[in-house]
């Protein structure tokens, strides 16, 4: 049963009814410049993007690969907090209604905001849901409840070690959609195993009709469609965190990112 | 008669999903939780296996060299003039510190596990080189992550791993120190969880690392309860350890917590004072939070971003602490104290020419506190500090401080 109040499943309801693939972008809030995030998620938008998922800038990003660590302490020496990407949000929503946005990051800023305000700050500023790395099924649970008295989702990752037993757990506390973690490493490695993400996804498959979106090591459109073939959308950050990092300003990033998220756009539609 | 509270049953604690009160647990991705699984399936079945417990205890005696003597410092307690002041030697073990009783027991595991390759996160060295050690006598590949700036100021150790045949990898992100090189090894055990044994130096980390960590160190106290009532014929009135992610402690006090009348000292580094801000010291200054896997009491900014620590010792500069003692504090079993930076070297310079001891700046924390409390208690008194590591790895530091170049 879906309620398609919420827009990250109004998102997906759209995109099966149509027979397209997802298409899940990431970037770290305050990258590039904490006035420019809101204008870099736009043009996410523009170029394609079905999703978003803003990054939380931590201290201590322990499942990220060197490119979205770096993005992490750019962010930091601006000093961005949980409650300014809560106000990103915001300021995002004031220009589009439409597009789902979840916040991605760890649990030591939650816990220091408090737990009920980040999900109430969440609600307020017209987030869809979390994802929360180190809050693994088992320790999820107070946030779980909490985002689900909002209707607000929370996305878990699932990942090739993830257990039969442990898929079923997972998937009845998830919503919105499930992240599938293509590979054993961090973010932005670069050993994609295609043929073990067609029999994890087949897996995952007899266990939900959640929505399943593939994520780390996808680099392109043609990665992007690979992955997706037997799920629902890919899930890119890395490729997009790297061209932010290296743009001179925030036109050069835009136009780079929008470059990026148009090609994959086109790969997944074609 | 007053009623008393009924007694807590330490040996009850981790539960079953690794908690201690509300601390520790499993906070990790995914990705680790059928490694951790399967960990703790196997220390579950081999920690009462008795095959595995005589091979533990055979490495100790004859690997290790343990027990390790409770020394009467008799000069010492002249000097501070107060109880008397018994040093608990792990400085005398192999390697030189406790390090080595948790790395020769994961040692065992690994070999059960299968995996041929073992990782290890280390502040000053102490844990890289005990890892190293054991992954040389058993032929396994070894990595050590380490903080850039630690590299810098440990060299010694450093050299000393690759001698032993460990890779050595700088760390450069983050703060440079002992908590990113733990997120590095962390990185490394995501991306090779099929062949790679993870050894973690401390009672911090995912379920089940403190609980094991603790039991492989609390030979410690075993045998520190042993030799008191063998040598002074009681209970030690008071135990002291320094406290960075608190092994060494734990490994004392955990055999002593049901003796009521056992008074517990866990010391952190003050680094310039702890009014200064520029300290380790989570458990007297810090809140809980969430890092490296468990909830425990962190320092941390207003944000929730882990803040840097200071301390001359590299070895307790970590913003964590194992979640058992932020549960031990929070029930009022241990008491935790700061020592600044100036005291512990103080105490360094002491113990080295009281008793002709070198010992590590992290235990001359302990030692520092020793003095102190021994002062304010009875001749017919006795305290037991854990001098947990030797001093030749930070006479480069302390001559440096002094403006000798050696």
């Amino acid at each position: 049963m879906v309620t398609e109040a919420n827009r990250i499943d109004r998102r997906f309801a759209r995109l099966r009814s149509e027979g397209r693939k997802g298409l899940v972008t990431y970037i770290v809030a305050g990258d590039g410049g904490l006035e420019n995030t809101v204008g870099l998620m736009h043009q996410l938008v523009a170029s394609g993007s079905d999703l978003i998922e803003l990054g939380v800038p931590f201290s201590d990003p322990m499942a990220e690969g060197p490119v979205i660590q770096k993005g992490h302490e750019r962010a930091l020496e601006q000093k961005v907090s949980l409650r300014k990407c809560l106000a990103l949000v915001k300021e995002f929503r004031e220009k589009d209604a439409e597009t789902p946005v979840i916040l991605m990051g760890y649990a030591n800023p939650i816990v220091r905001m408090g737990t009920e305000a980040f999900a109430d700050g969440l609600k307020e500023a017209g987030a869809d849901g979390a994802l929360t790395v180190d809050l693994p099924a088992e320790e999820a649970g107070p946030l779980n409840d909490l985002l689900k008295a909002r209707d607000l989702r929370n996305i878990f990752l699932l990942t090739p070690t993830t257990s039969d037993a442990r898929i079923a757990e997972i998937t009845r506390l998830a919503s919105g959609f499930v992240y599938y973690v293509s590979l054993k490493g961090v973010t932005g490695a670069g050993h994609l195993d295609l043929a073990s993400v067609h029999e994890n996804l087949a897996r995952i498959r007899r266990h939900t009709d959640l929505p399943l979106c593939v994520g780390f090591g996808i680099k392109d459109g043609a990665s992007a469609k690979a992955v997706s073939a037997d799920g629902d959308g890919a899930v890119v950050g890395s490729v997009l965190v790297s061209a932010v990092g290296e743009s001179a300003d925030a036109a050069a990033a835009k136009d780079r990112i929008g470059a990026l998220v148009a090609e994959m756009r086109t790969a997944l539609d074609t | 008669m007053t009623k008393t509270t009924s007694p807590v049953d330490y040996g009850a604690y981790p539960d079953a999903r690794g908690h201690f009160g509300e601390f520790g647990g499993r906070f990790v991705s995914e990705t680790l939780i059928s490694a951790l699984d399967e960990l703790q399936e196997m220390y579950q079945r081999l920690k009462n296996d008795p095959e595995f417990q005589a091979a533990f205890d055979y490495d100790l005696a004859h690997y290790v060299g343990r027990p390790s003597p409770l020394y009467l410092a008799e000069r010492l307690t002249a000097d501070a003039g107060g109880a008397r002041i018994w040093l608990k030697r792990e400085d005398l073990n192999h390697t030189g510190a406790h390090k080595v009783n948790n790395t020769v027991g994961q040692a065992l595991l690994a070999k059960h596990s299968g995996k041929s390759r073992v990782i290890a996160e280390t502040g000053a060295g102490q844990h890289g080189v005990a890892t190293a050690t054991v992954a040389a006598r058993l032929g396994l590949k070894c990595a050590v992550y380490m903080g850039a700036e630690d590299v810098k100021r440990q060299s010694p150790n450093v050299y000393r791993m690759k001698l032993l045949g460990a890779e050595v990898i700088p760390v450069e992100s983050g703060s440079k120190t002992l908590k990113d090189a733990m997120n590095e090894a962390m990185r490394d055990w995501v991306t090779n969880v099929d062949d790679t044994f993870y050894i973690i130096g401390t009672v911090a980390g995912p379920h089940p690392y403190p609980q094991l960590v603790r039991d492989f160190n609390s030979v410690i106290g075993r045998e520190a309860r042993r030799q008191s009532l063998e040598q002074f014929g009681q209970l030690p009135d008071a135990l002291v350890a320094c406290v960075g992610g608190g092994s060494n402690a734990i490994g004392l006090f955990h055999p002593f917590l049901a003796d009521e009348s056992v008074k517990m000292y866990g010391v952190e580094a003050g680094g310039d004072g702890i009014e200064t801000g520029r300290h380790a010291a989570p458990l007297n200054k810090g809140i809980p939070g969430i890092l490296h896997g468990n909830r425990t009491y962190l320092m941390e900014d207003e944000d929730g971003q882990i803040i840097e620590t200071h301390s001359v010792s590299a070895g307790l500069d970590y913003p964590g602490v194992g979640p058992e003692h932020s549960w031990l504090k929070d029930i009022g079993r241990v008491d935790y104290v700061a020592i600044n930076d100036d005291e512990a070297l103080a105490a360094f310079r002491k113990l080295t020419r009281t008793e002709g001891i070198i010992p590590a700046l992290e235990s001359s924390h302990a030692v520092a506190y020793g003095l102190k409390l021994a002062a304010s208690m009875r001749p017919d008194q006795n305290i037991v500090v854990n001098l947990s590591g030797r001093g030749d790895k930070d006479i480069f530091t302390v001559a440096a401080i002094d403006g000798i170049k050696v």
